[in-house]
């Protein structure tokens, strides 16, 4: 079965490298939504809620890509993919644009085809064991089992921290996160390893989250964000900004709720961004309030974040890394203007 | 005939002559067939260049950098992509290997059971079967292996057999044995006892041929290949030590590991095909009609011999080429390995690697090769042994 998918990707790949020439821009407008590959379900980032809604700050970004592009940010169908069959599915054409807490890597964003477009989410890889194993650092995990899922940068990270740390592991590789975490619950392996925002998420599905605990060590970088297609500047561009307007949004205090007061704004920067002056948004090949449609129907980034991961959501994540370059994070959106 | 030889001279056209045609058309056809598949690969091709999507087989030399928990051969961190390819290779032969085995093994006796003359055992065969082939062999796959890991302890409370054995939800650690110098003269005693078991076996044919008089050769052959490498081993001192398995830290450290993916599987596809096999081989004892089972009797065979010599035979005609079926079922359905973690070609290969390189064309093609060479060497090989069982008309 898993070799009749992958046969299938393959053949798609093939048959559809033709249809993936045309400009993604143009597709999108003419069949009047965004195809975006989501993850399968990780809380916080993309994960359908009760409703069968999808939600998660990688969702909210493909919701803006299309509030962007198309006025209507429900304009969007959602793709669940496995970290294998992702980056296959949009270099054949099968989805617009991948926003599926992605890490940005070299090989990614050169041999496989791919240009990432940005950082959503400033992550890195952690650990997480039972608590009555006593564990409190990384450095004492020589010889343990670790499950993982396939086709990631966790695999690889995974073993060249054991490597230059002198120690040994048994790695135990799943091709589905809901399989990791399951094998992990039924003790198969004294860790489990992830992105630290995947921990948080995956760990509500353990049957006592309690009763773990993620160490302290983080043993890599994990610039998560969305990818498109080589080859395909325009789209490339409009998912690039969507991001950074959403950025520069909170930077600028424009929410949701405040955007249409802030129309009335003096401040150049606001009125630039929601399309009142300049005309940004016909360089990018979308209407004058491209922007205006993102934070409205969306939000900013930080609302966004607040949302899904933040202090009072299931994931308890801090701003950390991802609070504005201003509040001594990492997110910075170039100037629209 | 007589026809050809009455008009020589009226030969029809070139293009009428059946025999032309056929070939016209058949040429036409194969090379619309290249043409085809010479579209499609340059068409892939240039496509993949034109996205700047790496392509070609230079990334097998490359090192892996990651590491797989099952490997026959050696494997570290350091080796290459192509030596991860063995390496999955390998585990889809062994657990395709070790399957059939046990499918066979299990599929007669069920195939059996269910046309005994005892009430309850034909019942539970024929309860076995129904149950087993009409589930999703995935959902038995899950079914097997977090049943089995659930009901394990862990490392630190591991259940201890003899002493050396370690049962848990990471495996069953076993010692391994060590090889010492002189280990050789026990593998050579080991190989003539096995020449000799033959040998004997021979003779006692010819000798029941000739005098109809029977000699226990299978006993004799056993006792053989039992004493001669024991007594190499006393003479050279037993070259022989074992690597015990020690809890240290988080897991076991030493000796052998089954692991729980492994025996998942093998357990898996095993009762599963198994249910398929017991079918054909009911099918098969039951197409020799009764006469032949009446006639070993008449000339005073047992039961055990008739089935041997009279029935089996018959029904292996019929049991063999659905029989190849089933094996080739069962190699493929190994591809299932990788919703359990077990390491095979599929994970290993068509999974991390994939990943890791990007190479969906290159690395699906070769995966696909593989299970084609696998699948064409086990019916060649069952091909060889039907023809071998098939009738021999005198």
């Amino acid at each position: 079965m898993r070799l009749f998918t992958s046969l299938l990707l393959a053949g798609a790949a093939v048959a559809m490298s033709t249809a993936a020439s045309a400009g993604t821009m143009d597709d999108v407008k003419t069949k009047g939504f965004v195809q975006c590959g989501v993850s399968q379900g990780l809380p916080g980032f993309s994960n359908p809620d009760q409703a069968g809604n999808w939600t998660g700050i990688d969702v909210d970004v493909c919701r803006a890509v299309a509030a962007a592009v198309l006025g209507d940010a429900s304009k969007v169908k959602f793709t669940p993919l496995s970290a294998k069959e992702r980056f296959t599915a949009l270099q054949s054409g099968e989805i617009d644009m991948l926003s599926r807490n992605t890490t940005w890597t070299l090989v990614r964003d050169t041999a496989l085809g791919l240009n990432f477009a940005g950082v959503t989410y400033y992550d890195g890889q952690g650990f997480m064991v039972r608590k009555d194993l006593g564990v409190k650092s990384a450095k004492e995990l020589n010889g343990a089992s670790v499950c993982v899922n396939i086709g990631t940068t966790t695999e690889l990270n995974l073993s060249d921290y054991f490597r230059t740390n002198g120690m040994s592991f048994n790695p135990v590789v799943f091709e589905k996160a809901d399989e990791v975490v399951a094998a992990y619950d039924a003790g198969r392996c004294d860790v489990f390893t992830t992105d630290q925002s995947g921990l948080a998420a995956e760990r509500q599905k353990l049957k006592e989250p309690d009763k773990h605990v993620v160490l302290p060590e983080i043993i890599s970088k994990e610039p998560l964000g969305p990818v498109v297609r080589h080859g395909d500047d325009q789209w490339f561009d409009v998912v690039k900004w969507t991001l950074y307007a959403m950025v520069e949004a909170e930077e600028l205090g424009v929410t949701a709720e405040n955007v249409d007061k802030m129309k009335e704004s003096d401040n150049p920067n606001i009125r630039r961004l929601l399309g009142i002056e300049g005309d940004g948004g016909k360089s990018l090949g979308v209407s004058g309030d491209w922007a205006y449609n993102v934070i409205k129907q969306v939000g900013n980034y930080g609302e966004s974040f607040d949302r899904y991961v933040g202090p009072n959501t299931p994931l308890k994540l801090e701003r950390g890394l991802n609070a504005l370059w201003k509040d001594g994070g990492l997110q910075y959106a170039m100037p629209i203007r | 005939m007589a026809v050809d030889q009455l008009a020589p001279a009226a030969r029809p056209p070139l293009f009428y002559d059946p025999r032309v045609r056929a070939i016209f058309f058949q040429v036409l056809v194969l090379g619309l067939v290249v043409l085809g598949a010479a579209y499609l690969v340059q068409n892939t091709l240039s496509n993949l260049a034109r996205q700047g999507i790496a392509s070609g087989f230079g990334f097998l030399d490359t090192t892996a950098g990651f590491s797989i928990s099952m490997s026959l051969i050696q494997y570290s961190e350091e080796s290459s992509y192509g030596r991860a390819f063995l390496v999955g290779l390998v585990n889809t032969l062994l657990v395709s290997g070790i399957g059939v085995f046990f499918a066979t093994l299990l599929g007669f006796l069920i195939g059996v059971a269910r046309l005994s003359r005892n009430w309850l055992v034909a019942k539970m065969a024929t309860v076995y079967i129904e149950i087993l082939r009409n589930i999703p062999l995935l959902l038995q796959l899950f079914f097997w292996y977090f049943a089995v890991l659930r009901a394990l302890p862990s490392p630190r409370d591991s259940v201890a057999l003899f002493g050396s054995f370690f049962l848990n939800n990471r495996g069953l650690s076993s010692p391994s044995p060590i090889f010492e110098p002189g280990f050789s003269s026990v593998i050579v005693a080991f190989v003539i006892a096995i020449l000799g078991a033959v040998l004997v076996a021979r003779w006692a044919r010819k000798r029941q041929e000739a005098t109809g008089d029977q000699f226990p050769s299978f006993w004799a052959g056993t006792g053989v290949i039992v004493a001669l490498p024991l007594l190499a081993a006393i003479f050279t001192g037993f070259p022989l030590s074992w690597d015990y398995p020690e809890l240290r830290g988080f897991n076991f450290v030493g000796g052998m590991v089954l692991i729980p993916e492994f025996v998942a599987l093998v357990v898996a596809l095993s009762t599963y095909t198994a249910a398929f096999i017991a079918e054909i081989v009911r099918a098969g004892i039951m197409s020799v009609s009764h006469g032949q089972t009446e006639a070993a009797f008449a000339l005073g065979l047992r039961r055990g011999p008739t089935l041997r010599l009279v029935i089996i035979p018959q029904a292996l005609r019929v049991i063999i080429p659905p029989l190849t079926s089933q094996y080739l079922n069962l190699t493929k359905n190994s591809s299932l390995a990788a919703a359990i973690a077990y390491p095979d070609i599929v994970l290993v290969f068509a999974g991390t690697v994939l990943m890791q390189t990007g190479q969906a064309v290159e690395i699906i093609a070769i995966t696909m090769g593989c299970y084609l060479v696998i699948s064409l060497l086990i019916s060649g090989f069952m091909n060889w042994y039907n023809q071998k069982m098939a009738l021999v008309e005198r």
